[in-house]
C-alpha cells in the first residue's frame, strides 16, 4: 500500500502537481486500484514468457532513409510558444 | 444502413450533399441533449460531400463514397480539432491525418464530425470527458458507455450512419451494447494505429460502430490493412468481409465459457443473451462448453499494463510542442507539473500515477513483468478454447447501461464491470457486440461474439445471419425516430 510520501514521489516522477488538499483522496483511490491489482501478484508464473504483443511478432526493420518532407512550420503552428523555428521553454541553464 | 444509402446515391435518388445536410440537421436538433459530438464543421463536410457527388457522377464511386461517417475524437484529421476529450488538447488542430482517416478519404466518405469520448479513452461511461458526459439516446438518465460513447450515441440516435471508435479494454463493444448498435473490435494489428492518439499501445485497436453487421463489414473493408507506419500492424491481406456475409452459421461451433454465465451476470442481461444463443442454434450452429480459467485475473492485469503504457505514452504532453501550457510557472519542471495538473482530468492522472508506480524501481518485476506473464496465461485460455469451437459467445457487459453519476465515485467498481471485454484485448483477439434485446428499464443488451485471430469475416457472417433473423438492430430509440 502506498504512503503519503510515495504519492509525493510518484507525482514528482510523473511531473503532475498534486495540491496538498488532494493528496489524501488520491492516496485512497490509488490504494484501491492497487488492491485490485494485487490479486494477480500471487499467481504462479514460473517459466511463463512475458507477453507484450498478441502475435509475438518481431519489430520490422526498414531502410534508414528519409521518408518525410520538412514540415516544421506546419508542426510548430500548434506549439504553445515558438521563435525563429525553435520551441521556447523557460531558461534551463543560467 | 450503408448499403441502402449507397444504392440511393448510385441511383441519384439523393446526393451526398443532401444526405450530409440531413444528418447535420439531425445533429443540430439532437446534439444538445446527447452531447455526442465535440466538433462539427459543416463547410468542411459539405465540401467533401460535393467532391463525393462529383465522383459518383464520374462513375468511380465505391461503397462508402458520399456516406457520412463520424470519427472518435482521437483520430487525427488534418485541419480538424482533435481533442481526445481532454483539456490538454482542447485547441489542438491536427497537422496530419491518421491512417484510418486517409482510408476513409480515399473511399470518398464524408467526415461528418468528431465524437465525444472519455478523456484519452480512459473510462467506461463517457463521464470522464472534459467536454461533458454523453447521454444514452435510449434513456437520457443513462450513460452510453465508454470510451467511444459519443460514436455509439450518435449512431444509435441516427445522427450519423456509422462511426469509428477504439477499443483498449472494451471501448467499442461496451458502448455498442449499451446503445443497441453493432460494434467490432478487430484483431490487434489488423487496423493501423498511426495517427490514433495512443493510450495503451499493446491493447489499442480501432474499429467501426454501425447499425448492422453488414455495415461493419463495409467499414472494416476500408479500415483494415497493412500500414508500415504502425510497427505492430500485421502485413497480411484483408479478407472479403462483405463477400463473406452470406456464410451463415450452419455447423458453426459456438463456445460458451462457463465463467461467463455466473451470478455476476444480471438476469435481465442473461435472458436475452441465452435467447440469442438459442436463435443461433436454430439457424444451424451448435454449442459447446469451454472454460477460461484465468478470466478473473484480466481486470487486475489490465490495470497494471494499461496504466503502465499510458504513463509512458502520455509523457509526451509536456506543454512544449503542442497542447495546453500552464499560464504561470517558476521554471521548466514547474511548467511540466502545472501543465499536466491542469491539462489532465482526475481519471487520467490516477492512471498515469498507477503506471508510474508499477514501472518504478523495485516494483517493475512484481507488477509489470508479472502482469505480462499472467497476460499470456489468459491468452492461452482462449487458444485452448478455440481448439473446441469457432466462436465464443457471451455478454459484452454484466448489466444494461447504468445511470449517470451512479458509479463515478469509485473507480474500481467501474473497472470491474469490464470483466467480459478486457480479456479479449489482453489476448489481442477480435470481438464484437450485436444488439440482442432489452433488459431493465428498456435499456439495450448486446451479445458479444469473440473470434480467433483474424477471424473477423466469420464473426461478421454469424452476426449477419442473426440480424437476418431478428430485428433488434432495427430498433431506434423512441425520441429519435424523427
Amino acid at each position: 500500500m502506498l504512503s503519503r510520501e510515495e504519492i509525493t514521489r510518484l507525482a514528482r516522477l510523473a511531473r503532475i502537481e498534486v495540491p496538498e488538499g488532494e493528496a489524501e483522496a488520491l492516496l485512497l483511490q490509488l490504494n484501491g486500484i492497487l488492491g485490485l491489482v494485487e490479486q494477480m501478484c500471487a499467481v504462479a508464473t514460473d517459466g511463463v514468457e512475458p507477453m507484450s504483443h498478441p502475435q509475438d511478432v518481431m519489430q520490422r526493420l526498414r531502410d534508414d532513409a528519409v521518408t518525410e518532407a520538412d514540415a516544421r512550420e506546419l508542426f510548430q503552428a500548434v506549439a504553445p510558444a515558438v521563435e525563429d523555428g525553435l520551441y521556447l521553454v523557460p531558461r534551463v541553464v543560467e | 444502413m450503408i448499403a441502402g444509402l449507397a444504392r440511393q446515391l448510385a441511383a441519384r435518388e439523393v446526393s451526398s450533399e443532401e444526405l450530409t445536410r440531413d444528418y447535420l440537421a439531425r445533429i443540430e436538433r439532437h446534439n444538445a441533449s446527447l452531447n455526442a459530438f465535440i466538433t462539427v464543421d459543416p463547410d468542411k463536410s459539405l465540401a467533401q460531400a460535393r467532391a463525393a457527388d462529383a465522383r459518383i457522377a464520374s462513375g468511380t464511386a465505391g461503397p462508402l463514397t458520399g456516406i457520412p461517417v463520424a470519427h472518435k475524437d482521437l483520430y487525427c484529421a488534418r485541419g480538424w480539432r482533435t481533442t481526445c476529450g481532454s483539456r490538454m488538447l482542447e485547441n489542438f488542430v491536427s497537422p496530419y491525418d491518421a491512417h484510418v482517416i486517409e482510408q476513409f478519404d480515399r473511399a470518398g466518405a464524408v467526415l461528418l464530425g468528431k465524437t465525444n469520448m472519455d478523456e484519452f479513452a480512459m473510462g467506461s461511461s463517457n463521464e470522464n470527458s472534459f467536454f461533458g458526459p454523453v447521454r444514452n439516446p435510449w434513456d437520457l438518465a443513462a450513460v452510453p458507455g465508454g470510451s467511444s460513447g459519443g460514436s455509439a450515441a450518435a449512431v444509435a440516435a441516427r445522427l450519423v450512419p456509422a462511426a469509428t471508435g477504439t477499443d483498449t479494454g472494451g471501448s467499442i463493444r461496451q458502448p455498442a451494447s449499451f446503445t443497441g448498435i453493432s460494434g467490432l473490435r478487430p484483431t490487434y494489428g489488423r487496423v493501423s494505429r498511426y495517427g490514433m492518439v495512443a493510450f495503451a499501445s499493446s491493447l489499442d485497436q480501432g474499429g467501426p460502430l454501425a447499425e448492422s453487421a453488414e455495415d461493419l463489414a463495409h467499414l472494416l473493408a476500408v479500415m483494415a490493412g497493412f500500414d508500415p507506419r504502425d510497427s505492430t500492424c500485421i502485413d497480411r491481406p484483408r479478407d472479403d468481409y462483405v463477400g463473406g456475409l452470406g456464410g451463415g452459421v450452419k455447423g458453426l461451433r459456438i463456445g460458451l465459457p462457463r465463467e461467463y454465465f455466473t451470478k455476476d451476470l444480471a438476469r435481465d442481461v442473461a435472458e436475452p443473451i441465452l435467447a440469442a444463443i438459442e436463435e443461433l442454434k436454430r439457424l444451424g450452429a451448435t454449442t459447446v462448453e469451454v472454460s477460461l480459467p484465468n478470466q478473473h485475473l484480466s481486470v487486475p492485469v489490465y490495470y497494471v499494463l494499461a496504466p503502465a503504457e499510458a504513463s509512458s505514452n502520455l509523457s509526451r504532453f509536456d506543454g512544449v510542442r503542442y497542447g495546453h501550457r500552464a499560464a504561470g510557472y517558476r521554471d521548466l519542471n514547474d511548467m511540466y507539473c502545472k501543465t499536466r495538473a491542469e491539462g489532465f482530468g482526475a481519471e487520467v492522472k490516477r492512471r498515469i500515477l498507477v503506471g508510474t508506480y508499477v514501472l518504478s524501481h523495485g516494483y517493475y518485476d512484481a507488477f509489470y513483468l508479472q502482469a505480462q506473464r499472467v497476460r499470456r496465461l489468459i491468452a492461452r485460455d482462449f487458444t485452448d478454447a478455440f481448439a473446441k469451437c469457432d466462436l465464443i459467445a457471451g455478454p459484452a457487459a454484466p448489466s444494461v447501461a447504468f445511470d449517470l453519476g451512479s458509479k463515478d465515485k469509485d473507480p474500481v467498481q467501474m473497472y470491474l464491470d469490464d470483466l467480459y471485454t478486457i480479456p479479449i484485448n489482453l489476448a489481442g483477439l477480435p470481438g464484437m457486440s450485436v444488439p440482442c434485446g432489452f433488459g431493465a428499464k428498456g435499456r439495450p443488451v448486446g451479445l458479444q461474439l469473440v473470434g480467433n485471430y483474424f477471424d473477423e469475416a466469420r464473426m461478421l457472417a454469424a452476426a449477419h445471419a442473426y440480424q437476418q433473423a431478428t430485428d433488434f438492430h432495427l430498433c431506434v430509440p423512441p425520441g429519435f425516430t424523427a
